[in-house]
């Protein structure tokens, strides 16, 4: 009964998601993508077997896992390394099929009189009335005036409509779907729309498009053609239009990243002080957690349980609560850092404007907030290690340094290695740190491209996407690619290692 | 244990105690100094570390009351500190529940099924950990930008763009769940397969109700990983009353308008009940941490 009930159940919930699919992949070939729709009708069709097959048992656990993870991880960061190639920025911003569109949609006026316009209730509907400066009048069927879509009208020639015309409020209100109709009169190819609240002008295409992709200007006659090598419309002339499409530009964002000096000088330096941030945030982080973690677990010390909770507060704060307060302790006048420094010493570091005190500033926050994790981590290790070993040395005279250096830490060094490694990944990328401390700030004084003393390479890629004023998606994800690249050596390293202390322990 | 104790022994306890204690005392300070300015009045610092006077006025403002101040004039409160929390609160509870369902099959899977890829599946979702979404953030704000000219609640500055940016983050969690569910003896199931139950079945009504304590810590981890995630967050939502406390936070420090009291205030409000809910989920995350990084 039970098992009959819930694969009924499963089986109905199958064949709705199915359905939920089919909706989802109609609306994007709608959508005008049909590769899209095509890729996802293969997706359906696979999910279907993997449910359906016994050969594909496991898969069916499996299936909501990888999905997602396939969706929400793989391929953002397969499109990040494809933007990569591309010009994606502020002023190439649409698809070449959008911004085509767009040239499409312009209008221009040749300067011939404007009909005037009365709209009259008929029902439910209404009926509108043109008029031009001779009084000749054309009019439309009743119509309803509330659908979204764009509208093209044919005007009929008409008698004066009888009746009260629609008052101003009411053709305020009907403003927005007024906008979306084109009227055309029966004795002219010309094209009227809205342009005042009670006039209709005329509003000719400014662009037509002839079959070789080229678009002709209707007004001066001249011939538009897409340049897609810059991803931009050119006029005859080789001037370039608004607004520019996104074109695939191959490696040109990696070569300019490389060789062009603009971009080199800063990239460099970041990328060393991405380095030496990871690294030295590491090698604090280690060195004042293993020294607590050595104290912590000393027995005929008392207290420790109070010790190591209250020490682990730094990190069961949130994060970006923590930083956000060091920003402010920290702040060069009204910080209370710079307070006590100053009553203190009579000192006022500048820690926000001068580049080598942000560093320093950056690091003493990072270890703050990372020593407890290495300090957990390394308590759990010491606690793994066998006490009859520390007895022995101390029968043979052994002091706590050379316990420490001789057996604490050459025992501790293999299993924390990969640990370390992957602190050293998540530093390389720790973006919330450095944009919520310093936002990358103090800014070389010397570099073309606007870049920061502090910035590490994913808050540089960051400002380069989406705060300085380009916007240029291409060449950040030409950056992130990079970042990946690293990574990816970095986590190789760290599997070969874990690997080699798997099969060390068994 | 009997340890060989030698002459200095007490004096190095005495010197270790007073070491802790001058860390913990620099650890704890901007905390305590947090607590502090909340309490101090105006914006700025002035005078001492501890308030001469206890205002409340922060604490006004950061619940979303207005107060009038010395010069009679009513100050409303700057930021809708309250309904951002709420904000974090809402998505961090969706993504949470999205995640759960995700990751808790996945990793039955990976415990119990024997499968052509399983080593690969495994290793790639340890790895995936080292890749953080931040490197991808072009692409999902290209993606959600696109998606919204069509779904405009999953769009740009909607929490369902937000809901489904962060669905992807499963790996770590499929890895803690599958070692929970590896220490639950296979006995019980094969019990049950004995008996006449579905594949299904012996997951869903034998080895799920065991699996509940690590569901809800999951369940935890995925809501504070929500709560505190910033980058994604920080690209995707825009106007004010969409930022989740993350985001909004920030706004309380620039420089030109730097409203350092209420900003302490408000961390305190928000910092503390997420700060409770993390000190209690996180001790299975260590171990699931370190488990995972050595098992293979």
């Amino acid at each position: 009964m039970l098992r009959n009930k819930t694969q009924w159940f499963l089986r109905a919930a199958g064949v709705s998601m199915l359905a939920l699919g089919f909706w989802l992949v109609w609306l994007v070939s709608r959508a005008g993508h049909p590769w899209m729709a095509l890729a996802g009708v293969v997706a359906l069709g696979a999910s279907g077997w993997v449910f359906v097959s016994p050969r594909a048992y496991a898969w069916r656990y499996l299936y909501p896992g990888v999905a997602a993870v396939l969706i929400f991880v793989v391929f953002p960061a397969l499109y990040t390394v494809g933007i990569g190639f591309t010009n994606y920025s502020s002023s190439h911003l649409l698809s070449y099929e959008r911004a085509t569109a767009y040239l499409l949609d312009q209008t221009y006026s040749t300067g011939s009189a404007p009909l005037a316009l009365q709209v009259y209730h008929d029902g439910g509907r209404f009926r509108l009335q043109l008029s031009d400066d001779s009084g000749k009048l054309w009019g439309t069927e009743a119509l309803a005036l509330n659908t979204g879509e764009t509208r093209t009208l044919l005007l009929q020639p008409t008698a004066a409509a009888s009746g009260a015309p629609a008052s101003l409020r009411e053709l305020i209100a009907l403003q927005a779907s007024l906008k979306t109709l084109v009227l055309r009169r029966p004795d002219s190819p010309v094209l009227y729309r809205q342009t005042g609240l009670r006039e209709f002008s005329e509003a000719s295409p400014l662009f037509s498009r002839r079959s070789d992709g080229t678009l002709h200007n209707n007004q001066t006659g001249e011939s538009v053609r897409p340049d897609f090598v810059q991803g931009v419309y050119r006029g005859a002339n080789g001037e370039a239009m608004e607004p520019g499409f996104s074109v695939n530009v191959g490696w040109d964002n990696f070569k300019a990243l490389f060789t062009h000096p603009e971009f080199q000088a800063p990239l460099w330096r970041i990328f060393v002080w991405t380095v030496l941030f990871a690294a030295l945030s590491v090698l604090f982080t280690f060195c004042l957690g293993f020294v607590l973690a050595t104290l912590l677990s000393w027995e005929a010390l008392r207290g420790r349980t109070l010790y190591r909770v209250l020490l682990f507060m730094p990190y069961a704060v949130p994060g970006f609560i923590s930083i956000l307060i060091f920003r402010g302790l920290f702040n060069e006048n009204f910080g209370e850092i710079n307070m006590v420094l100053h009553s203190m010493f009579g000192l006022r570091p500048s820690w926000f404007s001068d580049p080598l005190l942000a560093k320093i500033m950056l690091l003493m926050v990072n270890t703050w907030l990372g020593y407890p994790y290495m300090m957990l981590l390394c308590m759990g290790l010491i606690k793994a290690i066998p006490s009859d070993l520390y007895e022995v040395a101390a029968i043979h005279g052994a002091g706590a340094w050379t316990k420490l250096t001789r057996i604490t830490l050459p025992l501790i060094m293999k299993p924390v290695m990969p640990l370390l490694l992957a602190s050293f990944a998540f530093n390389f990328n720790n973006f919330v740190l450095i944009s919520l401390l310093t936002d990358g700030r103090p800014d070389f004084t010397d570099s073309l491209v606007p870049a920061g003393t502090t910035d590490i390479l994913v808050s540089y890629t960051y400002r380069v996407a989406f705060q300085d004023s380009g916007q240029n998606f291409g060449l950040a994800a030409a950056i992130s690619t990079v970042i990946f690249l690293l990574v990816a050596i970095l986590s190789l390293i760290n599997l070969r290692l874990t690997r080699v202390n798997a099969s060390a322990a068994r | 244990m009997a340890m060989v104790l030698d002459r200095s022994h007490r004096g190095r306890i005495i010197l270790t105690h007073v070491a802790l204690i001058a860390l913990l005392a620099l650890t704890l300070f901007p905390f305590l100094m947090v607590l502090s300015i909340s309490l101090r009045p105006g914006n700025f610092a002035a005078g001492s570390l501890i308030p001469d006077t206890i205002s409340l006025e922060h604490w006004k403002l950061a619940l979303g009351f207005p107060i009038v101040d010395a010069t009679g004039r009513v100050v409303q409160p700057p930021f809708p500190v309250l309904h951002w929390l709420w904000n974090s609160i809402k998505i961090a509870l969706m993504s949470a529940t999205v995640i759960l369902l995700l990751s808790t099959t996945s990793a039955y899977a990976f415990a119990r099924l024997r499968f052509r890829g399983r080593d690969f599946g495994l290793n790639a979702l340890f790895l995936m950990q080292m890749f953080p979404a931040v490197l991808s953030l072009i692409a999902i704000y290209a993606v959600f930008d696109q998606i919204g000219s069509y779904i405009p609640w999953l769009g740009l500055d909607s929490h369902g763009s937000l809901v489904l940016a962060y669905a992807g983050g499963i790996a770590l969690h499929i890895w803690t769940i599958k070692g929970y569910y590896e220490t639950i003896p296979v006995e019980i199931e094969e019990a049950a397969r004995v008996d006449g139950a579905s594949h299904f079945q012996t997951f869903a009504y034998v080895l799920l109700p065991m699996a509940v304590p690590i569901l809800i810590v999951v369940f935890l981890l995925a809501f504070i990983g929500a709560i505190i995630e910033y980058p994604v967050a920080s690209v995707l939502l825009h106007q004010e009353q969409n930022l989740t406390l993350a985001v909004g936070s920030k706004l309380y420090l620039y420089t030109q308008n730097y409203l350092w009291g209420d900003f302490a205030a408000a961390a305190i409000l928000s910092g503390l009940p997420i700060t409770l809910v993390f000190v209690f989920a996180q001790r299975w995350m260590v171990s699931g941490l370190t488990s995972g990084g050595v098992k293979g």
